[in-house]
């Protein structure tokens, strides 16, 4: 990581033009081809291995006529790359194909694009909203614990978060379902949505899925930020802005956190991919519509194209969010910009 | 290879293993944690030698409160909640174990050879740790399981791969940092050969650094398989699994809370225990989990 982007030779210099963008070309090139590399294990875990998706679906005792049918419908009868390049063609292309379960039922032709929408949105919600309240919740505890470092609060809170950060989701789930609904009654246990509406309609089954994932990935943030403002608050800058009579507030927010930000925006960003997989637990908890309660019933159906849609999906944004948080570090810590 | 060792005694100093051993017992919180480990896996080990019945015997009603002979209730099929708890450590405890060994396995060599070798095997090694840490870990083993249908062989091994990639990072920037010093040069003037080097050189020196790992690697394997078998994509019923136990019992929770507790209660005490240990080995090599964390926790 060096700082002498002065000395280095004319032709480098040319090359590294834009850094900034160039960097970032040469992450979203690396996430594409990361991408891909995915799409196939996805592919090959999901259709090679032992148990044939048509006779999977229909049963066994079922007319040899009817698989054969069924086969040509999900392109089971061509080679394994014909049936890769076909269904990673139309992928591109934004066409899901269709689910395993709504072929068999002959009058709902849906199609997995239509079957994911209203999850996706869903997932999305409460993904978004615990982001939202992670991000700031993260940084103010974090630092306000880093300028109390060493007193009973902070060993205290240290202490207990050293906990928290490696308790199961099912496990913190269950809890707040025990004392919220089941002792206290005042949050619904399951999160139905009915029909045609959405997460938002009924704000209160929200409440305690986000909980759960902030129980998740709160303790891990706040320990971060306060080891990097730790860090910095000790730096000789940090030193010579108070002695020059910088206020305290200023010190701390303007000078320590922006110079903490960069390991602290890493481990939320880390976090926030966490949660691709996390909602997976959390959704079968609450029993809350998303995509992780899709992809898991899709996998107990062995309904495989919605199992490989959903499983993209998931990749994608997880590939796309380590892009984003690479590119917002880049932004933030403008010394890394000549590094490489 | 490295131009010059003059400057070998300049570097950092590195973490050594002889320097941390058993020195984490001096923060309460990992004596705490190894009491709390040491009484979970006895429980684990010993717990089926003492549980009054059968883990599959059918002894009252579902959902039964404690009462005398249940003293936790029974489950939803009116098993003896206490007896499944005593023999539903061995699977979660084991397996994750294996899974972690797994990880050593795979993710040893490869960050001993990627830091010693350099060049292109580092580069191509390196490049397929980004594209294994590309993968959601949850993910990539419901994949997996979708694939396999159900096999507990091909969840450890799954995991063992999820585990593996954090550890090469973490063991070749030790490597990258051990090889530069001065008596690895000298062996390299002696004409040793790199699985020598490798074994009775830079290993015992980055030992430190990788007993500081074990536990996180340890804890992220019981979460994803604990994950797994909640999800009902791991260990199958009728076996008596912690996990399981949760997610089978979990419909009466405002009834019979014990049969969720309980085994709550142990999951929590592993990861928690584990996690305290941990640090206390981390604190007391001079460094943090936090330090550590990260890219070894996946998240």
């Amino acid at each position: 990581m060096s700082v002498q982007a002065v000395s280095l030779p004319r032709a480098e210099r040319f090359i590294g033009h834009h850094p900034v963008l160039s960097f970032a070309a040469r992450r979203i090139l690396w996430g594409v081809l990361t991408l891909w590399v995915v799409s196939i294990v996805v592919f090959i875990a999901t259709s090679v291995l032992p148990g044939n998706a048509a006779k999977a679906i229909l049963g066994k005792n079922v007319n040899p006529r009817e698989v054969l049918a069924l086969e040509r419908e999900l392109h089971l009868n061509q080679s394994l790359w014909g049936q890769y390049w076909y269904w990673m063609g139309h992928f591109v292309h934004g066409d899901l194909g269709r689910s395993a379960a709504s072929i068999l039922g002959s009058n709902s032709h849906e199609s997995v694009g239509a079957l994911i929408r209203a999850p996706l949105g869903n997932s999305a919600l409460l993904a978004g909203i615990t982001i939202a309240l992670l991000i700031p919740l993260s940084l103010l505890l974090g630092v306000l614990l880093a300028t109390r470092a060493g007193k009973w609060i902070d060993s205290l809170v240290s202490t207990s978060t050293l906990g928290a950060i490696s308790l199961p989701e099912f496990v913190t789930g269950s809890v707040l379902i025990w004392l919220f609904a089941s002792t206290l009654g005042v949050l619904p246990a399951v999160s139905l949505i009915g029909p045609g509406q959405n997460a938002l309609s009924s704000p209160k089954i929200l409440v305690l899925p986000v909980l759960t994932l902030l129980a998740a990935t709160l303790a891990q943030c706040v320990r971060m930020v306060r080891a990097g403002m730790i860090e910095v608050l000790r730096s000789d800058y940090v030193q010579a802005a108070r002695l020059a009579g910088v206020g305290e507030r200023r010190v701390l927010f303007r000078y320590a956190l922006r110079n903490a930000l960069a390991p602290s925006v890493q481990v939320i960003a880390l976090n926030a991919q966490w949660l691709v997989g996390g909602i997976v637990v959390t959704e079968t908890v609450f029993g809350y519509p998303g995509l992780g309660q899709l992809i898991v019933n899709a996998i107990n159906l062995r309904d495989i194209p919605t199992v490989q849609s959903v499983a993209m999906l998931l990749a994608t944004v997880y590939i796309a969010l380590n892009i984003v948080s690479d590119l917002i570090i880049i932004y933030l810590v403008p010394k890394l910009r000549t590094a490489q | 290879m490295s131009t010059t060792s003059v400057a070998a005694d300049s570097l950092p100093k590195i973490v050594t293993a002889r320097r941390g051993r058993m020195r984490f017992l001096r923060f309460w919180t990992s004596r705490v944690g190894l009491a709390m480990l040491v009484f979970v896996v006895l429980v684990a080990l010993l717990g089926p030698v003492f549980a009054p019945h059968s883990p599959t015997e059918i002894i009252g009603v579902p959902f039964a409160n404690p009462g005398s002979g249940w003293p936790f209730g029974t489950d939803f099929l009116g098993r003896d909640v206490l007896s499944r708890v005593l023999y539903g450590g061995r699977s979660l405890i084991g397996l994750s174990v294996l899974a972690t060994i797994g990880g050593y396995a795979i993710g040893l060599p490869a960050g001993l050879l990627a830091g010693y070798r350099r060049g292109a095997v580092d580069f191509v090694l390196m490049r397929g740790v980004d594209v294994l840490l590309a993968f959601p870990p949850l993910l990539f083993l419901l994949i997996v399981a979708t694939g396999t249908t159900e096999s507990i062989l091909a969840l450890v091994v799954a995991v063992a791969i999820i585990l593996s990639p954090g550890l090469t990072r973490i063991v070749r920037a030790a490597v990258l940092d051990v090889s530069q010093r001065s008596y690895v040069e000298a062996a390299l003037v002696r004409g040793e050969g790199t699985p020598r080097i490798l074994r009775r050189e830079i290993l015992p020196n980055i030992l430190g650094v990788i007993l500081a790992d074990v536990g996180l690697r340890l804890t992220y394997a019981i979460l994803l398989i604990a994950a797994m078998n909640f999800l009902g994509l791991g260990l199958q019923p009728p076996k008596a699994d912690w996990a399981l136990m949760i997610s089978e019992n979990r419909i009466a929770l405002s009834l019979q809370p014990w049969a969720v507790f309980v085994p709550a209660i142990f999951i929590a005490c592993l990861v928690v225990s584990i996690n305290l240990i941990a640090d206390g080995i981390a604190r007391s090599l001079g460094t943090s989990i936090e330090a550590l964390g990260g890219e070894a926790q996946g998240r």
